[in-house]
């Protein structure tokens, strides 16, 4: 089943307010799913030349200041680093690929749940109340967040294959569906570079994207292409550094409802997630059309 | 009349009251509040009672029912009077996906929008859209009338039976055995009375029909000697 959540905030007023916007969201979603639950939130931005990650550990007691200290000796760089969890969010002067790939051969068992400029991906196993809890979502910042509450169908249910998927910078992915081309096309994609953690399908989606999107096109070429290539069923939502994308396959079967107001663009699987936002009475609330991109993107 | 807050009781307190005038009715009037999207609000009516839900509904709102009036002064989720029985169910928002699913009889009145299968295996129902519909809309239809105001999607009448579908706006495309049909003067009449029971003001005469080819495999009597 799943359940998926996205806010896209117009109003920077609001923007202080975004971890307590969506947290009842999330929260509305565990009846769809009680799995595991995870959330990409967008703000907080590194400038140029610089990355955020966003990492965690197999030991759950490793020691992040020490890492901290080598890259420094190591890559002559400035790093910023804090806790939250289980979770480690390094903010470090150099391009994402000299950190990833310093990281991959540093420490084999560091995990990258994503980098970038704005992304932060939290996530972990068990109710979505509890998640929220222990990130402290309510307190958090952005200009944009979308979220995912697992019900468990093609892989089993660990932090790993827990929404949201990023496999690259600042892109990520939620699913409500299931794809079965996701093997070839996993193939496909590895051949041209795309690296995966899981096996996945969700993460196929969104590495999929990510190819397109390196390749130059923009996020609406790139879902336009998903649409064809793409064989399953699914309701997507997209997070990018600027913008926000919702798209659903021709036959439409996963559901999903839209808001908006002059104050934000929202998304969920039900409208019950709706509820708590504020205006929702007389936003304007639709149903996204089957096979149908809807993107909102932030002017730079 | 009598008012339930939804978010001060349960849905299953609601429903109960609404079943427990089915033997005798001591209240005809019923509004329901802050409904916010929840489930299955008010199904399995078997009253003469006329219910308000004031805001959004969830899936299968109005299910299963049978002789009560049920409005919804918003949108309302999947599968809205699905199976209904007889009465009436009028939509102020717009539906999703399999509005009026399998019904066998009654009204239902869409003033917005419908979203896919609209009608999928309706038995009896009639089905008036203000709005368009979406794709694979009166799918296996076998009886009933579906009128739609706006446009259809993808594959209307898909493997249809003998439901009667009128359509103002464009088709986007047929399914499979589903034709249009000569708009003969009983039709106009049909289509008259069907607007006017669904107090919507449309010209009959501004409608096409489309109905079953009678070309699949269950419409040959080729076939018959397989049962």
């Amino acid at each position: 089943m799943c359940g998926i959540v996205g806010l896209y905030l117009k109003n920077k007023a609001l923007e202080s307010q975004l971890g307590a916007l969506f947290t009842p969201m999330l929260i509305a979603m565990t009846d769809r799913g009680p799995d595991s639950a995870g959330f990409a939130i967008y703000g907080d931005e590194v400038p140029d030349g610089s990355t955020k990650l966003t990492l965690r550990h197999i030991d759950e007691n490793y020691d992040w200041g020490s890492l901290a200290g080598s890259i420094k000796d190591d890559l002559d760089v400035t790093v910023d680093w804090f806790k939250n969890s289980k979770v480690a969010v390094f903010k470090v002067g150099c391009e994402a690929e000299v950190i990833q790939n310093y990281l991959t051969e540093k420490e084999a068992d560091i995990l990258i749940l994503s980098a970038g400029q704005s992304i932060e991906i939290l996530k972990e196993v068990g109710l979505p109340e509890n998640i929220a809890d222990t990130f402290n979502l309510v307190s958090m910042k952005g200009s944009h967040i979308i979220g995912h509450t697992r019900m468990a169908t093609e892989s089993a249910v660990t932090m790993e294959g827990s929404h949201p998927f990023s496999t690259g910078q600042d892109l990520c992915l939620v699913h409500n569906g299931s794809l079965s081309n996701h093997n070839r096309l996993r193939e496909e994609l590895k051949r041209e570079g795309v690296t995966f953690q899981t096996e996945n399908d969700s993460e196929v989606a969104a590495g999929y994207l990510t190819n397109r999107l390196r390749k130059g096109d923009t996020l609406n070429e790139a879902l336009q292409g998903a649409l064809k290539d793409l064989d399953g069923f699914f309701t997507f939502t997209i997070g990018t550094r600027d913008g926000f994308a919702v798209v659903r396959d021709p036959i439409a079967c996963k559901p999903a409802v839209m808001a908006e107001t002059d104050d934000y663009v929202a998304m969920a699987s039900e409208y019950q997630a709706l509820t708590t936002l504020p205006g929702i009475e007389n936003a304007k609330v639709w149903e996204p059309e089957p096979e149908t991109i809807y993107v909102w993107e932030r002017d730079q | 009349m009598k008012t339930i807050d939804l978010q001060e009781h349960t849905v299953r307190d609601l429903n109960q009251a609404l079943h427990d005038q089915a033997g005798e009715c001591t209240i005809r009037e019923w509004e329901v509040l802050e409904p916010k999207g929840q489930h299955n609000i008010a199904c399995g009516l078997d009253q003469s009672l006329a219910v308000d839900i004031k805001g959004h509904a969830g899936y299968f709102c109005a299910g299963m029912n049978k002789k009560a009036h049920v409005t919804i002064f918003g949108n309302a989720g999947q599968g809205v009077a699905e199976n209904m029985m007889s009465g009436t169910v009028r939509v102020k928002g717009d539906a999703s996906q399999a509005a009026g699913a399998t019904a066998h009889g009654g009204l239902l009145v869409i003033e917005g929008n419908a979203g896919a299968r609209c009608g999928i295996s309706m038995k009896g129902v009639d089905i008036i859209v203000k709005g368009n519909v979406g794709h694979m809309s009166c799918f296996m239809g076998q009886a009933g009338s579906l009128v739609v105001c706006g446009d259809a999607g993808d594959a209307l009448g898909d493997s249809l039976y003998e439901t009667h579908i009128y359509v103002k706006g464009s088709v986007k495309s047929l399914g499979a055995d589903c034709i249009e049909k000569e708009m003969r003067e009983e039709h106009i009449e049909e289509l008259t009375e069907l607007l006017n029971r669904a107090g919507v003001e449309e010209d009959p005469t501004a409608f096409k029909r489309y109905g079953s080819a009678r070309q699949l495999y269950n419409f040959k009597v080729d076939n018959a000697s397989a049962y």
